[in-house]
């Protein structure tokens, strides 16, 4: 526990010092993205219910912090208000689409959500008219970042000579907010609704049976999953200062479920483990993939950007065919499928 | 009126492309239970691959739409052993794994294809040759391209084709037997694994026709056209009844429909509020509504939950 603690301490410094303080940014996803899944883990690992559009929810968290902390409404509420009521909010969009829709069968819930997360997406892009209330395509900018002990997060702090940057800074509130979702998470699946889930992913006829309330559980876990999600926006849009819809897309939705299976469904190391490496190799290729080539060949062959999301696709394929539990599966998973 | 029928008649072109496309959902669904989410990139395979014979062939003095049937050809071909292929690698293995894992292959392959696709032919659109009669007529105020009837006519032919396969043939026959029960069709001496091939080969037949289809009717191919159309026809497969043919058909047609009367009268039904833009909102909005008052879709059969 004690290294883990001294090595999250410590890794930005050392990768700022080492990588430039980018590689620190890419880490600053890191945590919001392993937040991310681990939201969603809830609602796919834990209750088994897919949903291909969790963005959504990241969406409504990130657009309530953007409306309420920028010049676009002259609205600067704290973020420390405005995170609640991003989770509470969130939280309401997961149990409106999951009332509807929870009595559906896997695959049909797979599409509504899908085509929830679209709706969402199209009337962001949209709402600009006739009353101009998301700005459309153009997004809302220069959001107010975080404001900590009466210090702008984004500028600078110097301590005892030592400058710590702004990425750095966010960087230690967002694993504190990830270790605290990290926590949240492990208590949940221990507890008495946890296990109900669990029940429910494995045979809702028989949870049933033992007396579950399967459509109230089902919700719970919906509306949890969302809400983990408007936190995690409204921290993207603090971190960003800027939102559009274009960040909200359905690539984004599928990009965090295949943290969570590649990982390892319903196993939260595991899901960690894939919101690490599916933020930061992607990053490491995109940056990668030129200087190689230019040295292998003497010249850029392929397109770094399409090499990057071919082998991102030949990944997913390949892990799967030789590991369909995720690279870090629970053991009772693993028991099972050894069978 | 006029606006109406014009509507009716873009959005019956659109739906009969759709239905095809959807097809393809619907009978591997049918049979294995996964969505076959690379399914649109196949699609948009086969309407690039075939603009590429179509270029090599404008000039050479044969008559168009001999021209686009070579086209048409190749397409189905490239497209046939790309879907028998993506079935052998990507889904085969995986038949007993955990439900999600296919799905996560099926994502894999789409992004595979879709970048593959964006190395061979590049960002930018395809204008597509005008090699079919584009003549327009008018009726009753509204007009139609002969384009269109040709979309609408050959859809129709193919899916009717399609039925006969499946309800009279001894192929259809084992297919369906399979979809009911892989284990006990087995036992029957139906060979499963070349069946589930076939039901592959012959739903990226389909997507290919579809392909070319829409790439005649817009006038317009690119690489990135897949994966918004998969999901419509996946939408009207599960509007229809995930795994049922007639579903599919009857599912695409009202979806374009629904989609072009949406597009076309929004603006009017909430005073201006919203426009057009909202077409895609429309399409997904009757799907949930669909499947809220009749889960199982709108042919679909009444499916109880196994213990």
């Amino acid at each position: 526990m004690g290294l883990i603690a001294v090595a999250l301490a410590i890794a930005p410094l050392v990768i700022g010092a080492s990588l430039g303080n980018a590689w620190v940014r890419v880490l600053d996803f890191a945590a919001l993205y392993i937040m991310l899944a681990l939201g969603l883990n809830i609602v796919v690992g834990f209750a088994g219910l897919l949903d291909l559009g969790y963005i959504a929810f990241y969406a409504v968290g990130a657009y309530l912090y953007a409306l309420l902390a920028s010049p676009h409404f002259g609205l600067h509420w704290p973020i420390w208000a405005v995170l609640p009521l991003g989770a509470l909010v969130a939280g309401m969009f997961g149990i409106l689409l999951g009332a509807p829709t929870l009595r559906l069968r896997g695959d049909y819930l797979a599409i509504v959500t899908l085509g929830f997360g679209e709706i969402i997406r199209i009337f962001l892009n949209n709402l600009n008219a006739p009353i101009n209330i998301t700005n459309g395509p153009k997004g809302i900018a220069r959001i107010d970042p975080i404001m900590l002990f009466g210090h702008q997060l984004s500028k600078p702090v110097d301590i005892g000579g030592f400058s710590i940057s702004g990425v750095m800074l966010y960087y230690y509130v967002f694993v504190i907010m990830a270790l605290a979702v990290v926590f949240v998470g492990i208590r949940l699946q221990d507890s008495r609704i946890g296990r109900a889930w669990v029940a429910i992913r494995e045979d809702e006829v028989a949870a049933k049976a033992c007396g579950i309330n399967t459509r109230n559980v089902k919700l719970l876990a919906f509306a949890m999953g969302a809400s983990f999600g408007g936190i995690a926006g409204g921290l993207f849009a603090s971190f960003q200062e800027f939102v559009s819809p274009e960040s909200f897309g359905l690539m984004e939705s599928i990009m965090v479920l295949c943290m969570v299976v590649l990982g390892g469904m319903g196993h939260i190391p595991g899901v960690i483990l894939g919101g690490l490496m599916l933020t930061i190799l992607p990053e490491a290729f995109r940056q990668g993939a030129g200087p190689v080539q230019h040295a292998m060949f003497g010249k850029v062959l392929l397109d770094p950007e399409a090499l990057r999301m071919l082998l991102f696709g030949l990944a997913l394929i390949a892990v799967m065919l030789y590991r369909p539990a995720g690279l870090w599966p629970e053991p009772r998973h693993r028991r099972e499928l050894g069978r | 009126m006029d606006i109406f029928l014009q509507q009716l008649i873009n959005g019956l072109t659109l739906g009969s492309i759709y239905a095809l496309v959807a097809l393809g959902y619907t009978m591997v669904y049918g049979i294995l239970g996964l969505i076959n989410f690379a399914h649109g990139e196949v699609v948009m395979i086969g309407a690039l691959s075939s603009l590429t014979i179509i270029r090599l062939l404008a000039d050479s003095g044969l008559p168009g739409p001999v021209v686009v049937l070579i086209g048409l050809v190749f397409a189905v071909v490239v497209c046939m052993a790309l879907g028998f292929t993506i079935e052998r690698v990507a889904y085969r293995p995986l038949r007993n794994a955990p439900r999600l894992a296919p799905l996560i292959t099926a994502i894999g392959v789409s992004i595979v294809l879709q970048q593959l696709a964006m190395l061979i032919w590049g960002r930018s659109y395809h204008s597509v040759p005008e090699l079919l009669p584009a003549d327009r007529h008018e009726i009753f105020g509204a007009s139609y391209t002969e384009i269109q009837v040709i979309i609408v006519v050959v859809a129709a032919v193919t899916m009717a084709g399609l039925m006969l396969l499946v309800s009279r043939t001894r192929l259809g026959r084992a297919m369906r037997a399979t979809a009911e029960n892989p284990a006990i069709a087995g036992l029957m001496g139906v060979d499963a694994n070349r069946i589930i091939s076939l039901t592959f080969i012959i739903g990226s037949g389909l997507a290919a026709l579809a392909g070319v289809l829409i790439s005649a009717n817009y006038g317009i191919a690119h690489y990135n056209m897949g994966f918004i159309l998969g999901l419509k026809a996946f939408t009207a497969a599960v509007l229809g009844g995930i795994g049922n043919l007639a579903g599919a058909m009857v599912g695409g047609v009202l979806l374009g429909v629904i989609e072009a009367l949406g597009a076309g009268y929004i603006g009017d039904l909430s005073g201006g509020i919203f426009g057009s833009a909202y077409q895609d909102v429309f399409a997904f909005f009757v799907l949930i509504t669909v499947l809220v008052f009749r889960p199982s879709g709108l042919m679909g059969e009444k499916v109880s939950e196994r213990a």
